[in-house]
Order: C-alpha cells, then structure tokens, then sequence
C-alpha cells in the first residue's frame, strides 16, 4: 500500500514533480554559471577548458544523466497529471473567471511543453555538437611569429601545435606528407609512428559565437532564446514556491521568504541566460 | 446603506432534464428583481415566473439559506458562489449586480460531481472520501472520556478550527482548473492530524482519503490557490500542505 502510494497516487505525482523541478532549478543555476564565462573578454580557451570538464569528469556525467532523466520525467509526469486534469472535468464551463489564480500557474503545462521543445532545439544545437558532430573545429589562436601570422592548436596539455602541420585524415596526412592527423575527433596522432601526441579542444566558444552571429539566422536565434527564457521566467515563477507547497512545506514563517526567493531566481536567472546571447549577437566584435 | 431597488436582468442557466441527457444553456429575462433579495431568492422568482408559464422551474440546491449547510453550489458569471468572496450562494446578493446584467449560471463542474438535473449536482463523492477515514474512533458506549480532559495547544486547536469550519460545498472542486479536491480532503485530514485524537488513526486516514479522492475522479493540484480564494470559508492552501506532509510521513511507514 504505501509503496503504491509514493508512485501512482496524485499526491505522489505532485511530489515527483516537485522534486524533479526543484533539482532542474540546481541544474538552472549550475548551468547558468558556466554560461556567464561567455561574458568574460577573450576567455574562448577557459570556455573550451571548462566544456572539456563538464562532458568529461566523470562525477558531473553522473549528474548530467540525472538531469537527462529529470528533464524526462517531469515532463512525463506533467503529461500524466495534465491528462488526468483534463478528465477531471468532462464538461466546462461557458464562463469562467481567472481573477482567483496567476497566469503562469493555470499555464503550466503549455509553458512547460515550450520549455521542452526549446530544450530539445538548444541540445541539437550545441549540446549534440559537442558530443557527436565529427566537424566539431579544434580550438586555434593566431600568433605572430616573425612578422608572420601563424594558427595553432591548442593542447590539452598546454602545448600547441602549428595548424598547418596538421591533417584531418590519416589518408590526408600520407598524402600530403603531414606528420600528425587527427583521429577520433580531438586526438592528435603522429602519422609514423601512429601515436598519439596530445589532444585538442573542441571549440564550444566558436559554435556558440557563430550560432548567435550567423549572418542568417542569428538574430532569429538570438530572438527566439530571449523569448524561450521569458517563457521559463513564467514556469519558475509558479512552480519554484509551488514546489515547496507540494512537498509539503508550508509555514506561516518560511513561505514568504521561499516565495520571494522564488521570484527573484524565476526573474534574474533567465535574463542572465538571456543577456549572453544578446550580448554575442550585439556587442562582441 | 443604499435603498434597495429594482433591477432587470437577462440569466443564462444551464438546463439538463436528467444525469442521463444533454443540456443545454437557456437564456430567460427577469424583471424587477430586488437588489436586496438574495440571489436564491432572485432564482425563486425566476421560477415563480417559469410556473406561471407552465414551464419547468430550475432545480437548484439549498438548505439552510445562512451559509453554514453547504448545500447552495452555483457557478456565476465564472465564479463558485459568484462576485463575491467569503460567501455561499445564499449569502450572494442581487446588490453585486447592475441593471441590464447577463448572469450566467452553470452548475459545479467535475467528473465526480455529475449533474442531477439542471444546476444540481451529486457530491456524494465527498460523503465517500470523509468515510474512508474523516472521523476518529471513539467509544460512545455511554463512559466517553471528557474531550477537554486531553490538554491541546492553543495554536493546534485554532488551526484545527478552523480546517473543520469546512462545509464541503464543492467551491474548491468547482472553480480548481483541474477539479481538484485537496482542499477539501486537505481541511478534513488536517482538523485530525492536529488533534491528539486523530493521531492514532493518522497514517490510514491521510492514505485511506487521498486514493478514494483520486478513485473518485477528482483532478490533481497545480497549487494554483483558486481554491483558497473562492472557499466561503476561507480554509488556507497551508491544509493541502499539511495533507501532503502527512501522505509523505504514511507513505515512508
């Protein structure tokens, strides 16, 4: 019996939500702060450093599965209690009044579903790039040595290597003569001996910079990502207090101070996320 | 005050023979209503008229008529219990209203509400759920222990109070987007769960209720609050809390 209870129950549902919501909140913020990089002036290699960690570290993959998962089941779930709300009420009214409830908590599952379509778009986007795109550029820098440009790779292991040296292909590399190419999509290989020399890094800051600045689409894009964090802005506005009040925790002296946090992370959290792509869009050179 | 006058004013109400057929809403013109008649006592009128012309009067509930037996329901012009907050429907009067008004009465919504004839609906959902452990069991054999021999905090006893000021009209269930009724279970488990009688049976009530809540159909809570606006008795969201506080604690048992 109570066993059924904390799966299948309404009650049960609301605290998978809950749960779930508050744990995308974390997610949000986490997230949030690794994006904010993007502000810092001429910060592509800390960027790129940081991508390596996040889609490399083994703790932070854990947590990126729980998110995936997360992500999955809230959705799912609030597909579930939609449907079940809608049956609820066969027959509605001729007139209603929403005078008595906010916008964004009678919205919630359309706000939601936006929200997961935007998700799926922004993981196609970048986070697909970064884990399967076989074009993902290596990160470069250009010197000047002698009076000459020159482009190298950086290495994972603080060293460089000239770009020009540097096949895509082993088939490339032997006709050409180049002594390193590159193999599974970051590792540099020399060609003799077939070993591997260093590692390079995929460079997320360019995708990104160029996402936001593609003379195209950018400013759909830019648009599109502003309205997507409006959106959120709304979700988290009902559901970050409304949160707390499934799980159970309401009191006279918490809940205001749990509702006004609410509101201050539903607000200034999105327009962080929202002022990186205008700024890439707008200002960065 | 304001003297009382008369207004006119064009209803549409919802009007069904029986569970079995469809309805349909009907528009009727009113005239000369008193502002200080209650809106019940508008629909009486209206009903006088409806017999005079040898139609069908509308059947709507009623008990009491001074807002404690929850019996009156009514969806108005989009509002349970209408403009008003605080109130039942026989507390609601023709003064909220303008002359020349179009008032739309509908009956309270919900799968597990279904509709008698016209605006009346059946709550005997809510009868179940309050069986499946709203109560306390106490010998009544005739050597019942003193009530007030078992010492209550002040806080506990008021909070108590005022969840059990309930009166299970089906405000909640009706104006909830969803057709929720935590509120209503919400009341009922918490003026237990704050009384050291309702301890004993704590774990069962708390589950018992909430899977004969979701049996009967009732939706789920998006803690919208449109619940605690519209409740004639202004039961507080904190009941829903303190039910899911008290499923979380069953459940984990």
């Amino acid at each position: 019996m109570a066993k059924s209870a904390l799966l299948k129950s309404s009650i049960a549902k609301k605290y998978w939500m809950a749960f779930t919501g508050l744990f995308l909140c974390l997610f949000l913020a986490g997230h949030l702060a690794g994006n904010l990089q993007l502000l810092v002036p001429n910060n592509a290699l800390n960027f790129n450093k940081y991508a390596l960690f996040m889609t490399t570290n083994p703790a932070v993959k854990i947590l990126s599965y729980v998110t995936y998962l997360s992500i999955i089941f809230h959705a799912i779930d609030g597909i579930m209690l939609t449907i079940q709300n809608k049956k609820a009420r066969p027959i509605g009214y001729a007139k209603t009044d929403g005078s008595s409830s906010s916008f964004a908590s009678r919205n919630m599952a359309v706000l939601g579903t936006l929200i997961l379509v935007f998700i799926v778009t922004h993981m196609v986007n970048f986070w697909a790039k970064m884990h399967f795109d076989q074009n993902m550029p290596l990160q470069t820098i250009t010197v000047e040595v002698m009076g000459q440009k020159q482009e190298l790779y950086m290495m994972t292991n603080d060293g460089y290597m000239a770009t020009a040296q540097v096949a895509k292909t082993k088939e490339e590399a032997t006709k050409t003569g180049a002594q390193v190419y590159i193999k599974n999509r970051t590792e540099f290989y020399n060609t003799q001996a077939d070993v591997k020399v260093g590692e390079g890094y995929k460079d997320l800051y360019k995708i990104t910079v160029a996402f936001f600045k593609h003379p195209k689409y950018g400013l759909i894009a830019t648009i599109l990502y502003v309205v997507a964090m409006g959106v959120l802005a709304f979700h988290l506005l009902h559901g970050f207090q409304s949160a707390f009040q499934s799980m159970g925790l309401n009191s006279s002296s918490w809940t205001p101070k749990i509702k006004l946090f609410g509101k201050l992370f539903a607000i200034i959290v999105p327009i962080l996320f929202a002022i990186i792509p205008l700024y890439i869009h707008f200002i960065l050179k | 005050m304001s003297a009382a006058k008369n207004i006119n004013i064009n209803l549409k109400i919802w009007r069904q023979k029986n569970a079995k057929t469809k309805g349909k809403i009907e528009t009727y013109k009113l005239d000369n209503v008193s502002t200080a008649s209650s809106f019940l006592e508008m629909l009486d009128q209206l009903n006088e008229q409806l017999v005079n012309e040898r139609k069908e009067p509308v059947a709507f509930d009623h008990d009491c008529r001074e807002g404690i037996c929850g019996m009156c329901s009514l969806f108005i012009n989009g509002r349970a219990h209408g403009p008003d907050t605080g109130i039942t429907t026989c507390q609601l009067h023709m003064r909220m209203f303008k002359d020349g008004d179009t008032i739309f009465v509908e009956p309270w919504r919900s799968k597990a509400f279904p509709v008698i004839k016209d605006l009346v609906v059946d709550r005997s959902s809510f009868d179940r759920i309050q069986q499946a452990g709203g109560f306390v069991s106490v010998n009544t054999s005739g050597r019942t222990m003193d009530a007030n021999a078992i010492p209550i905090p002040k806080p506990d006893a008021d909070k108590s109070f005022e969840a059990a000021a309930c009166i299970g009209c089906g405000a909640c269930v009706a104006t909830c987007k969803n057709g929720s009724a935590m509120l209503f279970v919400g009341a009922k488990v918490s003026q237990y769960a704050l009384l050291p009688q309702g301890k004993v049976e704590a774990t069962q009530r708390v589950l018992n209720m909430v899977r004969q809540m979701d049996e009967e159909g009732f939706g789920n809570c998006t803690n919208t609050g449109a619940c605690e606006v519209e409740c004639p008795k202004g039961i507080s969201l904190e009941n829903i809390a303190r039910m899911n506080r008290e499923y979380l604690k069953a459940s984990l048992k």
